[in-house]
């Protein structure tokens, strides 16, 4: 499950932030993972509480925040919202889209004290 | 995942060994120090100095993408491949799809024109890893314990063990799974996903991740298709539906078929990449 590396790097995120930025314990994480993106919500949600164990986000909340996926169709010449990778162009049917929003996973945020 | 703090590679080996910490990969239950600065130990008190007062909670921008300490780390082993003219290809796929085959075969055939050297990923054994000494080229087996996949740190440290020459192809088998590698770069330039014929065609619908982050798809085991039922252009149609801009070739490993098309592009592959 590659959920649990991706969170391993989200704490490793918040470690190096809080060693420059002085800070001891996070409240919040804003975890950007769009709709197209290599992973899914409810396992990121699952690796969180373990990996966080013993770390200064432990008591942590985690706000998962989705972007739509969107992709330009050389069709139609125009920006499309799909949901899925496989999903063709909603106006026009060609599978050919060239995916340019929702692919991203990064930590936004961090609310800390 | 390690039960001491939760690291990711506690039960990595290459070649059998826990691996060296090294500058260019995480160092093992590595932890940055927490912050003493409020505390304070009773016999050091000093009159004249007061705890700093504790700050208030405050909003951080980070926007920090969760994959760049891996993508900086696949960067570093591609300035090096580019360095020596070292062709790399990740070869990705599900289990049993034939990768270690193709890689024997790919060596036989190549071994008398250029270097090669291989990069074996498997969850425990070095059985490939002696497979592909058997066939002529050295290789290095990392084994990741429950990892599911390769990636660029343990690319970096296998490649300490390996005597890269000059103008080799390195070809790393990863971990076979046809999801989690798909977001590791490992500093390749080109992946290659292996779809066997025995797998159903409707894979690349399956498993999208995978097939839009290849380059190169090979459809193998193309020599059972008059057995079973797969539609290998149904199989290729929903492959080139996700990434239309894959390079498809349909192969046997085992008996040959397509295999000249596959070793002719790497031919190429590999004349380019000296010449760059």
């Amino acid at each position: 499950m590659h959920e649990m590396s991706l969170m391993e790097n989200v704490r490793q995120i918040i470690e190096d932030a809080a060693a420059e930025q002085q800070f001891s314990r996070v409240k919040t994480i804003w975890l950007e993972l769009g709709e197209l993106s290599c992973a899914e919500p409810e396992a990121m949600r699952f690796c969180f509480d373990v990996v966080m164990q013993h770390s200064i986000a432990q008591q942590a909340r985690l706000e998962i925040v989705r972007t739509p996926g969107s992709g330009w169709c050389a069709n139609c010449s125009r920006t499309v919202t799909i949901s899925a990778l496989y999903e063709p162009c909603p106006a026009c049917g060609n599978h050919a889209i060239n995916i340019t929003g929702g692919d991203a996973m990064r930590v936004r945020e961090l609310e800390v004290e | 995942m390690c039960t001491t703090c939760g690291c990711a590679n506690s039960q990595l080996l290459i070649n059998g060994r826990k691996p060296r910490a090294s500058a260019s990969s995480m160092p093992l239950h590595f932890r940055p120090p927490v912050s003493n600065q409020n505390i304070i130990k009773l016999n050091q008190i000093d009159k004249n100095v007061l705890p700093p007062p504790s700050l208030p909670a405050r909003r951080l921008r980070l926007e920090h993408d969760l994959l760049a300490k891996n993508d900086q780390l696949a960067a570093a082993n591609r300035q090096q491949y580019a360095a020596q003219h070292i062709t790399a290809l990740n070869l990705v796929s599900s289990p049993g799809s034939g990768k270690t085959t193709l890689l024997v075969k790919t060596i036989e055939s190549l071994r008398n024109e250029m270097p090669i050297v291989v990069i074996e990923g498997d969850q425990q054994t070095e059985l490939d890893a002696k497979r592909i000494r058997a066939a002529g080229a050295p290789a290095v087996q990392i084994n990741t314990g429950k990892g599911c996949h390769l990636d660029a740190a343990m690319v970096a440290q296998a490649m300490q063990q390996l005597q890269l020459q000059t103008h080799s192809l390195l070809l790393i088998e990863n971990v076979g799974n046809l999801v989690c590698p798909a977001a590791f770069d490992l500093g390749e330039a080109y992946k290659v996903v292996i779809l066997s014929v025995t797998e159903g065609e409707d894979k690349p619908l399956k498993y999208p991740d995978m097939f839009r982050a290849a380059d190169v798809m090979l459809l193998n085991k193309c020599d059972l298709l008059p057995y079973i039922e797969f539609d290998a252009e149904l199989a290729i149609r929903y492959a080139l539906q996700i990434n239309p801009a894959l390079k498809v070739f349909s192969i046997s490993a085992t008996r040959g078929n397509g295999m000249p098309d596959w070793l002719d592009w790497l031919r190429s592959l590999c004349a380019q990449t000296v010449a760059s």
